[in-house]
């Protein structure tokens, strides 16, 4: 039995949201498979609502404050994460976005993410695909195959257990795998680290 | 220990009476600064370097050298002078003409700039800021301390039988130091060459300069200058005072709300509490500078920020006043009463000649 860690970062802003209700079923999901592989899950959501005033200091400051720093750092150093933001206007929510913005930025290089969406109505739902993949792309992350938009008809009584369902758990299935066939995480990369030593620095000088 | 104020040269509206100094205002402010340090028994004027409004100190040497004639003790230093977009050349004899001019009482801090269209303004890229800033030192040094160069690098024109003039004073170069918030190449940079490590400190959260000044006493040891706590640590600060804390916070809020850098983010209270900003009595600026010790180890230089945001100049003499009566005889007794005498000061130019004499090597450090 080997941990892995889970972060699940939820920028729904209504108490309680659909956002945070997706971001719950998809880790849930991940974390029952990733049981069923034989690991110990640890899972560490991040409400972006409770950081929002941090997150924008950190973008006036350029440093986080102590109460930004967890949740920075469960998301650099975590083994799987599952990111899911309201669709605002054609897009991810802002909030989402600069949290994404003032993390480190290799910080999610190689690490599996699944990501999630919700909004209204079922017509936002290829945000998923022309903004929330690109930004993790970019962020060369390993983004799985399958994200999850989920609209308000996906919530109501008759299709509970239908379609949604169904995408929850493949889309938990796929993270996990992703997790389950790498390493455990060695936690967030030192950015004081010395990498390098003089010589090398005058070294790459005289090429 | 030695203690001073280093200025960032700003030109910014005082958010309490709509007014903007005018540039010649802020530059005759800035030489009124560094006289009352000396008059009122500070050891150290340091100015930053500009290239672009709203700052003025576009040309340090000019203003040093004035204050220089001007000043009989006071030790002039720069924070920072940007080793990335000066030609080292122009560095090496800007400087070593201060230095005579002022007998000795120069030393320079070098630090990449983090602006990054001056770059292109002066024929570089900020991607290259940390090569840019290890080969220009290193031809910086050769050049004050070799009589003829031959060079070729990547970043300026080849040198052949190059003599940079005048020669450092009693062929002493100036001390440098190198600063940086969280490059550790920097760090390491200052501990190969045994120079000083200044960190800005002021900005960010104790836990930078913790670990980079931890970084550079443990690579000092490394290439064989000393032990780790004989390393030459130089850190900012941030202060304003008034007789009541109360007070203090009143008065320097506004400037505090509207500041560049960090203004209309974070609560005075949040920012205080986050870094070294200190507003309140003289006492608790004393309180609070003791206890950099306590994460950086025995130091040799203290330089405060109390000149920006738009302060005025007659406020900003009355901390200057209040630092010198209240605040640094006290953090004098209390530093050296705490320093191991294994502990070395801060360099001077007497101290760099007297080395170099007693080592009977050709040039000291």
């Amino acid at each position: 039995m080997t941990a892995r860690s889970l972060a699940v970062v939820s920028a729904g802003l209504s108490q309680p949201s659909s956002t945070r209700l997706l971001a719950d079923q998809l880790a849930a999901a991940t974390r029952d498979e990733l049981v069923r592989r034989g690991h110990e899950v640890r899972v560490h959501v991040v409400e972006l609502r409770d950081h929002a005033h941090d997150v924008v200091n950190h973008l006036l400051t350029g440093f986080p404050s102590a109460a930004l720093r967890a949740p920075l750092d469960a998301v650099a150093g975590a083994d799987g994460v599952i990111a899911v933001s309201p669709i605002f206007s054609a897009s991810y929510s802002g909030l989402f976005k600069s949290f994404f913005d003032v993390l480190e930025p290799a910080a999610l290089a190689g690490t599996p993410v699944l990501v999630g969406a919700t909004g209204g109505t079922a017509r936002h739902s290829l945000a998923l695909e022309h903004a929330l993949r690109p930004l993790f792309s970019y962020l060369r992350a390993v983004v799985v195959p399958t994200g999850v938009y989920a609209a308000s008809e996906d919530w109501s009584g008759d299709a509970a257990d239908g379609a949604l369902r169904e995408r929850v758990l493949r889309a938990g299935a796929e993270l996990a795998e992703q997790v389950d066939r790498r390493p455990a995480s060695t936690g967030p990369a030192d950015p004081f680290a010395l990498t390098t030593d003089f010589a090398r620095l005058l070294g790459d000088r005289e090429d | 220990m030695q203690f001073g104020v280093f200025t960032v040269g700003d030109v910014t509206v005082d958010p309490t009476t709509g007014r903007e100094p005018t540039e010649r205002e802020r530059i005759k402010a800035m030489v009124a600064i560094a006289l009352k340090a000396e008059e009122v028994g500070l050891d150290v004027f340091a100015t930053g370097e500009h290239h672009n409004p709203p700052f003025v100190p576009s040309s340090p040497t000019t203003l040093l050298g004035y204050i220089a004639a001007r000043t009989e003790r006071l030790l002039l230093s720069t924070a920072t002078t940007l080793i990335t977009t000066n030609d080292p050349v122009k560095i090496a004899e800007d400087y070593a003409m201060l230095q005579h001019l002022a007998d000795g009482r120069v030393d320079l801090m070098l630090g990449r700039g983090n602006t990054g269209p001056v770059y292109p303004w002066f024929g570089q890229d900020i991607r290259n800021g940390i090569p840019l800033a290890i080969e220009n030192y290193d031809l910086l040094r050769r050049l004050w301390r070799e009589d003829v160069v031959d060079w070729k690098g990547k970043f300026r024109t080849p040198l052949q039988s190059f003599t940079s003039t005048p020669r450092p004073l009693d062929d002493v170069p100036p001390f440098v130091w190198h600063g940086s918030i969280r490059s550790p190449e920097i760090a390491e940079q200052a501990a190969y060459y045994g120079d000083g490590f200044f960190a800005n400190h002021i900005f960010w959260p104790k836990e930078h300069t913790q670990r980079m000044v931890g970084l550079y006493r443990q690579r000092f040891a490394h290439y064989g200058h000393g032990t780790p706590e004989q390393a030459i640590v130089g850190l900012g600060g941030q202060v304003f005072m008034r007789k009541n804390s109360q007070d203090a916070v009143r008065e320097f809020r506004p400037y505090f709300d509207n500041a560049p850098v960090y203004g209309h983010g974070p609560s005075l209270e949040d920012f205080s509490r986050e870094t070294p900003l200190t507003v309140g009595s003289p006492q608790q600026v004393i309180d609070r500078t003791l206890g950099f010790r306590e994460y950086v180890g025995d130091y040799q230089r203290q330089l405060f920020l109390v000149d920006h945001a738009g302060l005025p100049l007659k406020t900003v003499l009355e901390q200057l006043d209040i630092l010198g009566e209240e605040v640094v005889p006290v953090l004098r007794r209390e530093f050296a009463s705490r320093r191991p005498t294994d502990v070395p000061e801060a360099p001077t130019h007497a101290a760099l000649v007297a080395a170099r004499d007693a080592t009977g090597t050709g040039v000291a450090r």
